[in-house]
């Protein structure tokens, strides 16, 4: 049992069997979002987790008190990701049956007096917080390790949790992709998101079936690719950022066999079977005309879908390609994960010359 | 005299009613006057949709943020009685400070909060996505957000550096050798090697994005005056600044988003 969890937890499998359980969960979200779903959710997973707990390599790498904010974080994030489909459920009901979203009720209208009633709600939530942090701060310590030393790196060397999902990006791009272009899509696609949704529903209230596509994109990428990037950074990586399962060991002397191969000798070497051109633009050339393609043909492509047809005419030519070409940035990254497991491809462009791979 | 409660006669003195201008907050005319009149609850209106005050709607979340970015703002303080960032003094400094403070939990107090922080501000992110409340005409405050978000973990990563030990500076090593991958303005970036005329290179080890944000080419002492000004002064303010922006915001906007 337990080797057969270290193998589905490699990538190459939990990858797609959390995207295949994210999309059952936004395709069932009704069926998710009843408190039955909850009570059993929760009920399954306590002896889950007690029996993942009692494995001495799991406890050790859950406990590392700088891991705590992580455990913290999945507990709050799968209850406040069934909260949230609970009352989108609970709302889409109600919009199908003709009547109003709950918060639009006029009980919830009404207007209340700050104090007592958000004054006496805020000074519960800071005590309790407050308690919370004191009792994390008498059990855990926080660490410190040996004094710095230049000369000496530990391994793994691990960046803080949060920034684990850019770290895990590094084993599918290169840092200038993984370390600043991608982050830096991400906040300026954060900051775009309410100028490119000009969907006037759902503001204000829980509701999925009025902003499906808006739930679902922003869910894949905060869920799957951000959340799911930083469980596996932190909980399945050790040193030389090699995999290894929940109930491993970390033991230095796992060696993997490294045999990613760039597009570019695929195509000469592989498959036209000549050597490789020495002028580096020609020697790239697929790799270019493939990424350039893949920016500028696939937003023509998508205009020929349903979905594409109907968001065109609803935002326009501008709106439209910042999203298209935000989405597609967004999945280039399980696009390379998929090539690397596929055909263990390593670079789509690879001319390090200018450092410059992709 | 004698049926008034002790509290009541602490009510009619005079040093009471010199900080609190109003009766009991039992009535309209005190439950407005109380909030209107305290310069912390004000950030409140003194009446709100019912939707808005409950915790199944907000989660929490943003309050929660800012009073653990005060809570951080407080215990920072008192470290920075017992900090020295120099490469001689800070890990003793952070030693001294587990050994000889006597119920010393203001650093573990100071670094969950941290985490903690980080991890509020995404789930109220999520929640205000959910609730769709980035739509007209809250677009602003959500921009506003998303740096504060940044903001955030920059603040983190930051004070990472601060304890001197090796988890500090080698996660700020990995974090800050991204740096110098930055297309054009660091030494080992695409684009980079362009910038050259003639025997003189533009982008080098020397300026680029990486030695500006360490004072130097690797994690040394520059880095961590650097780091430990950017923690303890420049974000915060910063961060202040546009948490204020933002709260003012989500009152001019109508309040905490309702169906319209
Ligand atoms: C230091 C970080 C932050 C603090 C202290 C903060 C604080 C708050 C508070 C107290 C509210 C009132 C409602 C609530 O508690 O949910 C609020 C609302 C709001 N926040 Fe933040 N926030 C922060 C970061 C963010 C981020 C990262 C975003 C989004 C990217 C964001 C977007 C918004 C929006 C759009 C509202 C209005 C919500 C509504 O009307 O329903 N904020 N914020």
């Amino acid at each position: 049992m337990r080797e057969l969890i270290n193998w589905l937890a490699e990538p190459i499998r939990s990858f797609p069997i959390f995207t295949f359980l994210f999309f059952m969960m936004m395709r069932y979200y009704k069926v998710v979002g009843t408190k039955k779903f909850g009570y059993w959710g929760l009920a399954i997973s306590i002896p889950v987790v007690a029996w993942f707990c009692a494995d001495p390599n799991f406890l050790a790498i859950i406990l590392w008190p700088d891991n705590i904010p992580i455990n913290i974080i999945i507990i709050m994030l799968t209850f406040l990701t069934w909260l949230s489909l609970y009352k989108c459920a609970e709302n889409d009901k109600r919009i199908e049956a003709g009547e109003c979203p709950i918060e639009a009720l006029p009980e919830n209208r009404e207007k209340v007096w700050a104090w007592p009633n958000l004054v006496y709600t805020e000074l519960f939530v800071i005590i309790a917080t407050t308690i919370f942090l004191v009792v994390w701060a008498i059990i855990f310590k926080a660490p410190l390790e040996e004094p710095a030393n230049v000369t000496w790196a530990p391994n793994p060397a691990k960046a803080p949790w949060y920034f684990l999902g850019l770290q895990e990006m590094l084993v599918y791009f290169d840092p200038w992709m993984a370390g600043v272009v991608l982050p830096g899509v991400i906040v300026v696609g954060l900051i775009a998101i309410p100028f490119i949704d000009t969907n006037p529903k759902g503001n204000g209230y829980y509701t999925f079936a009025e902003r499906p596509l808006a739930i679902t994109s922003f869910l894949f990428g905060w869920l799957v690719l951000w959340i799911y990037l930083i469980i596996v950074g932190t909980f399945l990586r050790g040193p030389n950022w090699t995999f290894y399962g929940p109930f491993e060991y970390w033991d230095f002397h796992k060696v993997v066999a490294d045999y990613n191969v760039n597009l570019s000798e695929y195509v000469w070497i592989k498959i036209l079977n000549v050597p490789m051109p020495k002028n580096l633009v020609l020697r790239e050339i697929f790799g270019i005309i493939g990424t350039v393609a893949y920016l500028t043909v696939l937003p023509f492509l998508s205009l020929k879908t349903k979905i594409g047809k109907e968001l065109y005419a609803k935002s326009g030519t501008i709106r439209y390609y910042i999203f298209v070409f935000l989405f597609i940035i967004m999945m280039s990254l399980p696009i390379k994960m998929v090539l690397r497991w596929l055909i263990n491809l390593k670079y789509i462009v690879a001319l390090p010359e200018w450092e410059l791979n992709l | 005299m004698s049926e008034k409660g002790l509290a009541q006669k602490v009510r009619e003195t005079q040093v009471w009613k010199s900080i609190f201008r109003h009766g009991p907050p039992d009535n309209a005319r005190n439950r407005a006057s109380v909030v209107a009149g305290n310069v912390f609850l004000h950030l409140h209106p003194i009446k709100l949709k019912k939707s808005g005050v409950q915790l199944g709607y907000t989660w929490c979340m943003g309050g929660l943020t800012f009073f653990i970015f005060l809570a951080l703002t407080v215990t920072g303080l008192l470290l920075m009685f017992y900090y020295r960032p120099t490469a001689e003094y800070a890990y003793n400094d952070i030693i001294a400070l587990k050994e000889h403070v006597p119920l010393g939990i203001m650093r573990e107090i100071h670094r969950w909060g941290a985490h903690a922080m980080v991890i509020t501000v995404w789930l109220h992110m999520f929640r205000v996505f959910m609730t769709g409340s980035y739509k007209p005409p809250r677009e602003f405050n959500w921009g506003i957000g998303v740096i504060l978000l940044v903001l955030t973990l920059l603040l983190s990563f930051t004070g990472y550096l601060l304890p001197w030990d090796q988890l500090a500076i080698w996660a700020i090593t990995v974090g800050s050798n991204m740096a110098k991958a930055t297309p054009f303005m660091g030494h080992g970036g695409p684009g980079a090697a362009l910038a050259q005329i003639g025997d003189f290179v533009m982008v080098s080890d020397k300026n680029d994005v990486r030695f500006q944000l360490l004072a130097g080419r690797f994690v040394g002492e520059p880095a961590l005056l650097r780091f430990y000004i950017l923690h303890c002064v420049f974000i915060p303010l910063v961060v202040g600044v546009l948490i204020a922006i933002h709260f003012w915001r989500v009152r001019k906007d109508g309040g905490i988003s309702a169906p319209l």
